[in-house]
């Protein structure tokens, strides 16, 4: 796949500005986010890096619109997520934003099926529509057959199948992975990284993740690397085969 | 309108008693001091009211045993009220059960942060996560209320005829105590939403953010 920079025509699903974001610590402010400006094309697999202190998750929040900057913009598909009171919010969570968690986070008391279908009530389909809807994600992810488990009867990948398919649920323009392989063994990890790559390849969805993992590297179109609140460096998947290349 | 979300009221009836059903035992314990307070409100009431029935039955032998039992009556009396210090002593009850529920039902909350926070990040508004806690509290507080009442009633009714011996069976007042029940079911229910409005506020307030935090 040849790399999307040259062709800039392609619609800019999240753009900041200038993102500075401070946290007052008792009589001191922090400043985690120093000034921090990228833009991210739709359809793209885009993964955040960087080290644990770095502005990598305050970063990752913001563009997941659950937290917002002190200063600068944070636009997702060109809306201003400043302007946006608690409804407007929520629709944008419930319906354009997917988020996988390094902790699974399926609702305990629910079956893999009600996992999935919660965030289309959420949307105002109705159940039996709901229903079959979810059935066609979990065959997708491949757990069609124990539709009918809570979550504490499944295993940690299967569990993080749950929530890949319940982020596609409202089939969302982008999907936010906060370090989605952090409690998965190697391979189970690399089992759900190559089912996040297929969805952001078929349906043409942003994935965005949060990492550590290097194994995430050789699907993403692009690695954005956080250091000290600022962008580091961006690289395009050309320039990471050598780089990735040279480390295996 | 069009970019609204929404939770039907049939849906949040089935999720929160889902929630209860799974967390049976902590809801058990939730339930518990409901119980035993709505248990003895109903008792003393119910207590009263058939002492009272055999006042008013008029017989001396009533009478008489009425003042054996240590009721204050006088010849010509038709109603017993409840003495102040039992008043005192269920109000106090019910006092500390509230505080209890309040307690029980704050802990739950900061239990189920990621699955709040998780809701909220599927698109949840405050308000769903605030009904689901109320209808749980209404649930439970129905539940505990209602078996509270009936055992303090049967413990009423048993102590009344180990005190009275048969009279009590002639004079029983059913309806009586049935409205006693009722309206000590409904007290509890009330106690139960009391208890969870804090913390329900504090749980639709949280941040989705906090689905992300790792630690337990």
């Amino acid at each position: 796949m040849p790399p999307d920079r040259s062709t800039n025509v392609q619609h800019a699903i999240i753009r900041t500005t200038n993102v500075v974001k401070t946290f007052e610590l008792g009589s001191h402010t922090l400043e985690v986010l120093k000034g921090i400006s990228l833009t991210i094309a739709a359809g793209r697999y885009v993964s955040i890096m960087g080290p644990s202190g770095s502005g990598k998750s305050t970063l990752f929040n913001m563009i997941g619109g659950l937290d917002k900057p002190t200063s600068g913009k944070v636009f997702i598909d060109e809306v201003d997520i400043a302007q946006l009171d608690a409804y407007e919010l929520a629709w944008l969570r419930c319906r354009k934003i997917g988020y996988i968690f390094q902790t699974f986070n399926l609702i305990p008391v629910m079956t893999a099926l009600e996992n999935v279908t919660l965030p289309m009530i959420f949307a105002g389909t109705g159940n039996d529509e709901a229903i079959e809807r979810g059935m066609i994600l979990l065959k997708t992810v491949g757990l069609a057959d124990r539709f009918n488990h809570k979550p504490s009867e499944l295993s940690g990948g299967q569990q993080q199948r749950v929530a890949v398919a319940r982020a596609l649920a409202n089939g969302p323009a982008i999907i936010l992975a906060d370090e989605p392989t952090g409690n998965l063994d190697l391979t189970t990890g690399e089992e759900i990284i190559n089912l996040l790559k297929q969805m952001s390849e078929e349906r043409k969805v942003t994935i965005i993740s949060a990492t550590h993992d290097f194994k995430m590297l050789n699907v993403s179109d692009e690695v954005i690397w956080i250091r000290d609140g600022l962008i580091d460096k961006i690289e395009q998947r050309d320039e990471l085969r050598i780089s990735v290349g040279t480390i295996e | 309108m069009e970019r609204l979300v929404a939770l039907p009221f049939g849906k949040s009836v089935e999720i929160a008693y889902q929630s209860i059903r799974v967390r049976f035992f902590r809801s058990l314990i939730t339930t518990l001091s409901l119980v035993l307070a709505v248990a003895f409100l109903c008792y003393v009431q119910a207590g009263n009211r058939i002492a009272e029935a055999i006042l008013q039955t008029g017989t001396d032998a009533g009478f008489r045993t009425l003042l054996q039992a240590g009721y204050d009556v006088q010849p010509g009396d038709a109603a017993i009220g409840e003495s102040a210090k039992q008043r005192w002593l269920v109000i106090l009850s019910l006092l500390v059960c509230v505080v209890g529920i309040v307690n029980a039902q704050l802990m739950a909350v900061t239990e189920r942060f990621r699955e709040i926070g998780t809701m909220k990040c599927l698109g949840a508004l405050d308000s769903f996560i605030l009904r689901l806690f109320l209808l749980e509290a209404l649930m439970q507080g129905f539940i505990g209320a209602a078996a509270g009442a009936l055992l303090g009633a049967v413990f009423a009714v048993a102590s009344s005829a180990v005190q009275f011996g048969a009279l009590v069976f002639t004079a029983l007042p059913l309806g009586g105590i049935t409205m006693i029940i009722l309206t000590a079911t409904s007290t509890g229910c009330l106690l139960s939403l009391l208890g969870v409005v804090f913390p329900a506020v504090k749980a639709a307030r949280m941040a989705p953010v906090e689905a992300m935090r790792v630690e337990e």
